[in-house]
């Protein structure tokens, strides 16, 4: 039988990270384009842009994201499309940042004063070159922190997407564990890994929001 | 022809009625007073001329355009009417000339270059020449409210609604304001003023509309009006703040 030291385990994890950190990073910028978009639809004054939009990020939030993956990966299938877990993954978990990204935007836009809006109208600025010019500047600032703070979400959530059979972090960490029947050993590593990951994010999510806090 | 033509105007919050059929007729180079109690209308009135407040009856013409027409575009409308508001609203992420060149170059497609200088020759107007560069928070709010002024004249507008542009200022800072105003008025800018400054009312208007309950209870030459108001209620409210 094959032998696997600690550094064999350690090895193989830390190349299956490479896929974690792929699978978010791809999420994390495919999902903040998609949730840009919904935040124009979101916040604009066409009543029923206002409204898929909000029908989409209830959906989306309001159901587990190992649904949204399974929906995804064979509800796909049923129209005769073959998904890998590749395509499978990084559209549920776009969708699923997405959502939730608008949400936390929504949020800071909401936050800019009314003033700016009624000032930016009487100028005879357009909702788009509102958003564009006047207040999505503004809101950015106060959005980054939030924003940041998700990011770890968007990393511990591509652990879901090693049940569709993608191979990341978690997904090796189970057949490492399959091969050497070291479950604490192998698990221990594997949590280590995702919080060598998120630990700096979420540290610097706090970092960004306290300097704004002394700004104001 | 009136250059703002206001005609028995009906606007509700729910089930309160704030105008009750207000009309006004407001000629070129006029510089309309309009005082009142608050909570008498006349914030909404204004707001009601360029866009901000839907009315649910009547019609406003500005400039020719229908404000609440099916059809209307708002953003044409609003190019030549300017604002300017009791609490600034200048863009806090912008220096004083950016937030003057930002409406010129988004919406009317002018250059850089020319936007800057018209904004350095409205700034200059405004006394503002040597603080172009500086960002609002840098800004007294006396200077703020002037940078806010220029804004609008950036866009050359036909008439300039000011929503109680002094009231939000310290007491010494009223002055600096109403001095821009006041050369703007004699320029022969058409100038509708919502205001709490009764003698500049007096001194600088040329038409003064006393608001109350929602309707226009008294108009007419403002030195008349204040020497020998016929109403009651207009007795009363100068005998207050008078």
């Amino acid at each position: 039988m094959l032998q696997f030291s600690f550094w064999d385990i350690l090895s193989n994890l830390l190349i299956a990270t490479q896929w974690t950190i792929v699978l978010s990073l791809i999420a994390f910028f495919c999902g903040g384009i998609v949730g840009l978009v919904l935040l124009f639809m979101r916040t604009s004054r066409i009543a029923p842009l206002a409204w898929f939009t909000k029908i989409y990020i209830e959906f989306f939030q309001g159901t587990p994201l190992l649904m949204q993956l399974f929906l995804f990966f064979f509800g796909i299938a049923l129209f005769g499309v073959e998904v890998s877990p590749w395509t499978a993954a990084t559209l549920a978990l776009t969708f699923w940042t997405s959502a939730f990204l608008t949400e936390i935007w929504r949020g800071c836009v909401e936050s800019i004063p009314k003033g700016q809006w009624e000032a930016s109208s009487s100028l005879a600025l357009s909702y788009i070159e509102q958003m564009r010019y006047v207040i999505l500047p503004q809101a950015s600032r106060i959005a980054i922190a939030p924003t940041v703070g998700f990011s770890v979400q968007v990393i511990k959530g591509t652990a879901l997407a090693s049940i569709i059979g993608f191979v990341e972090l978690t997904k090796a960490g189970t057949m490492l564990n399959n091969a050497t029947f070291r479950p604490f050993l192998v698990y221990s590593l594997v949590a280590l890994i995702y919080f060598c990951l998120c630990f700096p994010l979420s540290w610097w999510a706090k970092k960004i929001e306290g300097r704004l806090n002394v700004a104001r | 022809m009136s250059l703002v033509s206001i005609r028995d105007v009906r606007k509700s919050f729910g089930a309160n009625e704030v105008l009750k059929g207000v009309s006004l007729d407001i000629a070129k180079g006029d510089v309309v007073a309009i005082i009142g109690r608050s909570g008498s209308g006349k914030s909404t009135l204004l707001r009601c001329i360029n866009g901000l407040e839907t009315y649910q009856s009547g019609s406003i013409t500005a400039d020719g355009i229908e404000v609440a027409g099916a059809n209307t575009n708002l953003r044409e409308l609003r190019r030549h009417v300017g604002m300017v508001f009791q609490q600034f609203n200048l863009f806090p992420h912008l220096t004083a000339a950016e937030n003057v060149m930002l409406a010129p170059t988004v919406v009317n497609k002018v250059s850089k270059a020319e936007a800057r200088a018209t904004a350095a020759e409205v700034l200059a107007k405004v006394g503002l020449s040597e603080k172009m560069d500086a960002y609002p928070s840098e800004l007294s709010g006396g200077q703020q409210q002037r940078v806010a002024i220029a804004r609008s004249l950036a866009m050359r507008p036909k008439v300039l609604l000011c929503d109680e542009i002094t009231s939000a200022l310290d007491p010494e800072l009223v002055n600096e304001v109403l001095r821009v105003v006041e050369q703007l008025a004699r320029e022969g800018m058409t100038l509708i003023l919502v205001t709490h400054e009764m003698r500049f009312a007096r001194d600088v208007g040329t038409k003064l509309v006393f608001m109350h309950h929602g309707k226009v209870h008294e108009e007419g030459v403002p030195k008349e009006v204040f020497a020998a108001p016929r109403t009651p209620e207009l007795q009363q409210f100068v005998g207050q703040v008078g």
